[in-house]
């Protein structure tokens, strides 16, 4: 390796040149790590010239911070009560529209009063879009599916401060074939609580 | 005839990152259509060669760079003809092969594993030499010697500056893992920048090709970061609420064009590349993203549905009246302008198949330029003489050039990966 680097520098140098850094192999080793040991923080860092100009991103650990049980609930939390409408998340959108169907009235309304009776409570509406056609379009086609049912959420009652519509596009699918099957299952809003 | 030893000139290559030569690298498929009329013809003899040279031979690797140009033909000569100096030139009988010009060459083994690389490129008709050169380089500079005498030859007989010694930046899917990687031109070479187990969409080269801007899912949702390709330190740049996607340098490097979802739908903003000095460019209630910088500055090209279905506008830098630009079909995105300003590329859906077609902004003519159907992400190389796109083979995603005329498509993955977005850097 340091055969390699000391000329690398040195001609890098000389002609005004860019270097990525060191060979991506060590780098490589040192991201499994990274992957592996992710869980323990939830935000992402940087890691410069240690890796050799490879950045490591720390995986988003989503779910994995720890909330302290409380003793005095044993009852069920309504949202993942399979009786509840809470239960239900996703909410699929006909081709080409960004309508909230009337079928997913109650879905909506059900999550609308949870949210109002629960302030602290922050919900994450995840847009989705199928894979034809180009990638930044179909994200902004995902938020639109999300900002519909955001919409939805607001005009209920619930304060901006609860909600945030953000966009996966195309980028991952539920439904990974290129049916029209799986397009429908891809065109689809999902609820997400900010604690899940 | 002067000695020709006196031109030549001693060159240190710049050195891409990367080690060549240490294992074998797939042929470059290349795919001509069409005939050879508005063709360069050269002979591009084998280089008197080196026992211990890296693979594969310097000349082969020329001739693919030259070949994917699209602008120059290579004509071949008879099987075991062996030229190494101007002197062994039969010009009579290479004007009979048509041939407009001829290149030779020497690989010189020196101590301590280097070599010394000679070419020449000389005119057949006038049977001058228009180039000769000599590079003292490292079994790890092989490549970027092609690609460096690939760019000389090209200059010389198009006139347009070479681009073979520049690099690209695509995302390569591997398992579940997504990796951001910096190729050489013709793909090889890659090197991961960026590893992530959420996806990694939308790079951009900065215009001095020192950074990338790009969008990771790393956090839960689409942000955009600038990392350096010096040291790999990061900024997040755009981080807002909604979503943060889509960047794109201005000319001058100063600031990126963005689409942030934080006031309204997917809207277009320009803000500083230290995050700092966010304005909103566009004001409307329909889908605004994708957007493109011409390369004056002046005007940022985007995609929008606000007609209904998505199609490419222009608007002013500074923001006002927004201009249609694209007008036959219904679904017309991912605008990218050329460095000369006159064309724009972009993918247009016809009768279910994405393609990359070539609008020329003065005319108003479009050309489709592939026979593929699920095309993605058109970039113009830095002479605007090629597009890198990416499109669907065997249900991967693999990467290409196709020449301005489409007659000349050349397939730069390497079987069994799967690439997307690519963008062609300086």
């Amino acid at each position: 390796m340091k055969r390699i680097l000391l000329p690398l520098l040195v001609l890098g140098a000389l002609s005004g040149c860019e270097t990525l850094g060191l060979g991506g192999e060590k780098a490589a080793i040192e991201d499994r790590n990274a992957g592996q040991t992710a869980s323990k923080s939830s935000a992402s860092t940087t890691n410069s010239a240690a890796s050799g100009g490879t950045q490591t991103s720390a995986l988003g650990a989503g779910g994995l911070n720890g909330k302290s049980l409380d003793g005095d609930k044993m009852q069920m939390d309504p949202r993942k009560d399979p009786a509840s409408p809470l239960s239900k998340r996703s909410i699929y959108f006909d081709f080409d529209s960004y309508v909230v169907r009337d079928e997913y009235r109650s879905v909506v309304e059900a999550h609308a009063a949870y949210l109002n009776g629960n302030r602290s409570a922050r919900v994450i509406v995840q847009g989705n879009a199928d894979e034809r056609g180009s990638r930044e379009y179909n994200l902004a086609l995902g938020q639109k599916r999300a900002e519909a049912v955001r919409k939805s959420l607001s005009v209920l009652g619930v304060p901006e401060s609860q909600l945030e519509a953000i966009s996966f596009g195309e980028e991952k699918p539920r439904s990974s074939g290129s049916s029209e099957q799986d397009y429908a299952e891809n065109r689809r809003a999902d609820i997400v609580y900010g604690d899940e | 005839m002067h000695s020709l030893s006196r031109y030549f000139v001693i060159v240190l290559l710049p050195l891409l990152a990367g080690i060549a030569g240490q294992r074998a690298h797939a042929a470059l498929e290349i795919q001509v259509t069409g005939g050879a009329a508005n063709k360069i013809p050269v002979a591009l003899m084998n280089f008197q060669s080196a026992s211990n040279r890296p693979n594969p031979e310097l000349t082969e690797i020329i001739g693919q760079d030259l070949l994917r140009s699209g602008q120059i033909s290579l004509v071949a000569g008879t099987a075991g003809q062996q030229i190494f100096e101007p002197s062994q030139i039969n010009y009579p009988a290479w004007r009979g092969k048509g041939a407009d010009a001829i290149v030779i060459g020497q690989i010189v083994s020196l101590p301590g594993g280097r070599f010394e690389v000679r070419f020449r490129l000389i005119d057949t008709i006038k049977q001058t030499q228009l180039v000769g050169l000599s590079f003292n380089i490292g079994p790890e500079q092989w490549r970027a010697a092609a690609h460096k005498i690939a760019d000389i030859v090209y200059e010389k007989l198009t006139g347009s500056p070479g681009v073979f010694s520049t690099r690209i930046a695509y995302v390569q899917k591997r398992g579940k893992q997504y990796e951001l990687r910096v190729a050489d031109a013709d793909g090889q070479n890659g090197q991961t920048v960026v590893r992530s187990n959420e996806p990694l969409i939308s790079p951009a080269f900065s215009p001095e090709g020192d950074r990338l801007a790009y969008v990771s899912f790393e956090d839960r949702k689409p942000i955009v970061y600038v990392q350096s390709l010096r040291d790999g330190s990061r900024r997040t740049v755009a981080s807002f609420k909604g979503s943060n996607s889509a960047p794109a340098w201005s000319p001058d490097g100063s600031r990126l064009a963005v689409t942030l979802t934080r006031d309204a739908g997917s809207q277009i903003y320009l803000i500083n590349t230290d995050g700092s000095g966010l304005k909103r460019l566009t004001i409307s209630s329909a889908i605004d993203t994708e957007p493109a910088w011409s390369p004056d500055g002046r005007s940022i090209y985007f995609t929008s549905d606000r007609g209904g279905s998505p199609q490419i506008y222009r608007v002013s830098s500074e923001g006002g009246e927004v201009k249609r630009i694209t007008f036959e079909g219904t679904y017309n995105v991912s605008p990218d302008v050329s460095p000369d300003g006159k064309y724009l590329a972009y993918i247009k859906r016809d009768s279910g198949r994405f393609q990359v077609a070539l609008l020329d902004l003065a005319t108003s003519q479009v050309r489709v330029l592939t026979d593929t159907a699920h095309d993605e992400s058109p970039s113009f190389a830095p002479n605007g003489q090629l597009l890198l796109y990416a499109t669907l083979s065997g249900g991967r995603g693999i990467l290409g050039t196709v020449s301005l005329d489409g007659r000349t498509r050349a397939r730069l993955s390497e079987p069994g990966s799967d690439a997307r977005e690519p963008v062609w850097g300086p």
